[in-house]
């Protein structure tokens, strides 16, 4: 028979053991391990691209790897310009060999383990550059799907990523429809464009805006109304890349055709 | 060179960051997962619907759940780049992501699964470890196996009628609760790739029940191959043992076995059919439908992954056992061959899955070919080939043979 003074004893033992875990279970609050949005923001980073001033000079992808460490013969960049060449037959030829980091210095075109194909001039119908980059987007999927919310949004909309959190799982890489992300060949973690957050956080141009010498890349803030890019983001004819991925990305393309996916 | 670029090939255009990064090891997760699922599943098939023919088989497949369970997350920790964090997908999880639930589930299962070996052993513990408390002198091994079994008993050594009859209740319980565990356990792993909605090709709310049909699939053919070898072992040492060529015993034993195979056989064939028809029903909706993605998805299927998925996946892993399994007059023989070949084709359907689904672009207008690391060159190439493979595959067998030595799986005498 169970005393009235040992059941006390024993129900405060249980409540005690059972509140200990109960506060750790506050430790492990995910929501606060992910980076708080909430907070009122008076900057939200948009980039613009203009892909009639791209000649694929490819200065923007090797500042890019100089500035952010991405190992410069390494076969994966941050930023690359795929360039389009459509034949009068309507066939669409793509490719950015070595991410254009040395610009594009063959007319022929790469097609990896198919070899170099050689386009006649008088074939050509259209030939264009298109620089590519992480879309920052507002509904990012790889922030969704990152187990251990290593990869995390700023409040100022850019999408970030902890080295030393990452578990190099992949799935991010696996969830972008970009493609861009990649594995850091030397830090082995999960690798991507952050807008150079480091220079804009500092009111500094990412590298690439400032390497770019026709002007075909820009950033803004898309809550400053008197923002130029924001201006032409406003009121011209701009475009995001595969919508209907429902990603919102916030780089912005002017030129934009068909043809690019 | 960067992660991927040693087992990819690419073609035509693609995007300068693409590779194949999820490899052997993620093809090995989901098929080592729906083993795990699928012989809880057909434990239970007895434990909680009474499947009475079962019997045989319910308590084998039980403890090859268990010791497959560890290895499910073997190919992911060989694939992580930093297998150390690995355990912060526990420790703390983003929920939104679907890998995040892993840790929950897994664990979940694994205590569903250990507790009910617990309940269905009892008895054998305390039996055993009584019998042990018996003998006046006990060696160093048996002094260890009583600590063992006293410790294994956690203190219940009641063998009551009553208490009994309470841990039937329990097995039941637990395996009715394992079930659903089970099924998400393998249905979240689906919803992995399901929920991928960048992959033209996994993006279907169709690929959690696909996995866990074919996983059911795979983990009862596994059972039936590896308990048809255990068998075979025992009644070879049975013959050795009575010094014999033929004895009552193992003609017994031979026609026990044929009969828990027949039986086990045709709930197989149940489950391939539900998986062959959901997996076609996909294809021919993708078909049908032709979305933007179907060109590039339709050259993959039916052009670079024709020879994968139509001749060896449907057509020698499924259309031949099926026939080979569905024809009377079965034999171990057959039933060996057949399962077999089932095990290689939800193989391959884990394979066309993940390698498939990374065989074309983001661009639309690339592929890339895996080219599997046979030799191991480095402890990538390790990790993610061939030699992993074996590894992860070779793993549960050890396990199990292990587990065996504590916890037998053929009853030890009538009374037990």
């Amino acid at each position: 028979m169970i005393s009235r003074r040992s059941f006390c004893k024993k129900s405060i033992l249980i409540l005690g053991g059972i509140a200990v875990p109960l506060a750790a279970l506050e430790l492990f609050d995910p929501k606060k391990l992910a980076a708080d949005r909430s907070g009122p923001s008076t900057v939200r980073w948009v980039f613009l691209v203009d892909t009639h001033k791209c000649v694929g000079c490819g200065f923007c992808v090797k500042a890019c790897k100089i500035e952010n460490e991405i190992p410069y013969d390494a076969n994966v960049s941050r930023t690359w310009v795929e360039r389009y060449v459509v034949t009068r037959d309507g066939k669409v030829h793509i490719d950015s060999p070595k991410a254009a980091r040395d610009g594009f210095t063959s007319t022929s075109i790469d097609q990896g383990a198919l070899g170099m194909l050689k386009i006649e001039n008088s074939d050509i119908d259209k030939a264009f550059f298109v620089p590519k980059l992480c879309n920052q987007c507002d509904n990012p999927p790889c922030v969704q799907v990152c187990p251990v919310g290593a990869t995390y949004q700023t409040s100022d909309g850019v999408v970030l990523v902890d080295r030393s959190w990452c578990i190099g799982c992949g799935y991010c890489v696996m969830a972008c429809p970009y493609g861009v992300r990649f594995f850091h060949p030397v830090y082995h973690a999960a690798e991507k464009c952050n807008f150079c957050y480091h220079r804009i956080s500092k009111g500094m141009k990412p590298v690439c805006v400032e390497a770019c010498p026709f002007g075909a890349r820009r950033i803004g803030n898309i809550r400053d109304p008197n923002d130029p890019v924001t201006r032409i983001i406003m009121t011209e004819r701009v475009n995001v890349l595969k919508e209907e991925y429902g990603t919102k990305p916030q780089v912005f393309y002017v030129g934009l055709t068909r043809e690019v996916k | 060179m960067v992660h991927g670029e040693a087992w990819t090939v690419k073609e035509l255009f693609v995007y300068p960051n693409e590779y194949i990064y999820w490899t052997i090891q993620i093809v090995m997760y989901p098929f080592m997962t729906g083993l795990v699922a699928g012989a809880f599943v057909l434990s239970s098939l007895y434990h909680v619907f009474g499947v009475k023919q079962l019997k045989e088989i319910a308590r084998f497949s039980l403890v090859f759940s268990f010791a497959l369970l560890p290895v499910a997350m073997m190919p992911l920790l060989l694939h992580l780049q930093f297998p150390l964090r690995g355990i912060e997908v526990m420790l703390t999880p983003h929920f939104t992501s679907a890998i995040a639930a892993f840790g929950i589930v897994f664990t979940s299962y694994g205590m569903i699964v250990a507790s009910e070996l617990w309940f269905v052993y009892r008895r054998y513990f305390v039996e055993t470890a009584l019998d042990l408390r018996k003998a006046t002198q006990r060696g160093v091994t048996q002094q260890a196996r009583y600590l063992l079994y006293s410790l294994l008993t956690l203190g219940a050594w009641d063998i009551g009628e009553h208490a009994l009859e309470k841990d039937e209740r329990a097995v039941k319980m637990l395996a009715g609760l394992g079930i659903p565990v089970a099924c998400f356990l393998h249905g979240y792993a689906g919803f992995i790739f399901g929920s991928v909605k960048a992959n033209a090709l996994w993006m279907t709310p169709l690929m959690p029940v696909i996995f866990i049909c074919s996983a059911v699939v795979s983990g009862i053919a596994l059972c039936i191959i590896t308990y048809i070898a255990t068998m075979e072992l025992r009644t070879l040492r049975a013959r050795k043992r009575q010094q014999r060529p033929e004895s009552g015993a193992d003609t017994e034993m031979q026609s026990n076995e044929i009969q828990v195979v027949t039986m086990t056989s045709r709930y197989l064939l149940m489950f391939l059919v539900l998986a062959i028809t959901l997996e076609l029903l996909d294809l021919i909706f993708r078909g049908y439908t032709a979305v933007k993605s179907w060109d590039i998805l339709r050259s993959v299927i039916y052009g670079k992954d024709f020879v994968n998925i139509f001749v060896i996946q449907y057509g020698l892993g499924n259309l031949l056992p099926f026939i080979l399994l569905l024809l009377p007059r079965l034999t171990i023989r057959r039933t060996v061959a057949g399962t077999l070949l089932v095990l290689l084709g939800v193989f391959m359907m884990r394979w066309n899955v993940v390698i498939g689904g990374q065989a074309f672009s983001s661009s639309f207008a690339g592929f890339m070919h895996y080219h599997l690391p046979i030799w191991p060159e480095s402890l990538e190439t390790f990790k993610e080939g061939l030699a992993g493979a074996l590894l992860v595959a070779a793993t549960p067998f050890v396990l199990f043979w292990g587990l065996c030595k504590i916890l037998p799986v053929f009853p030890v005498d009538e009374s037990r």
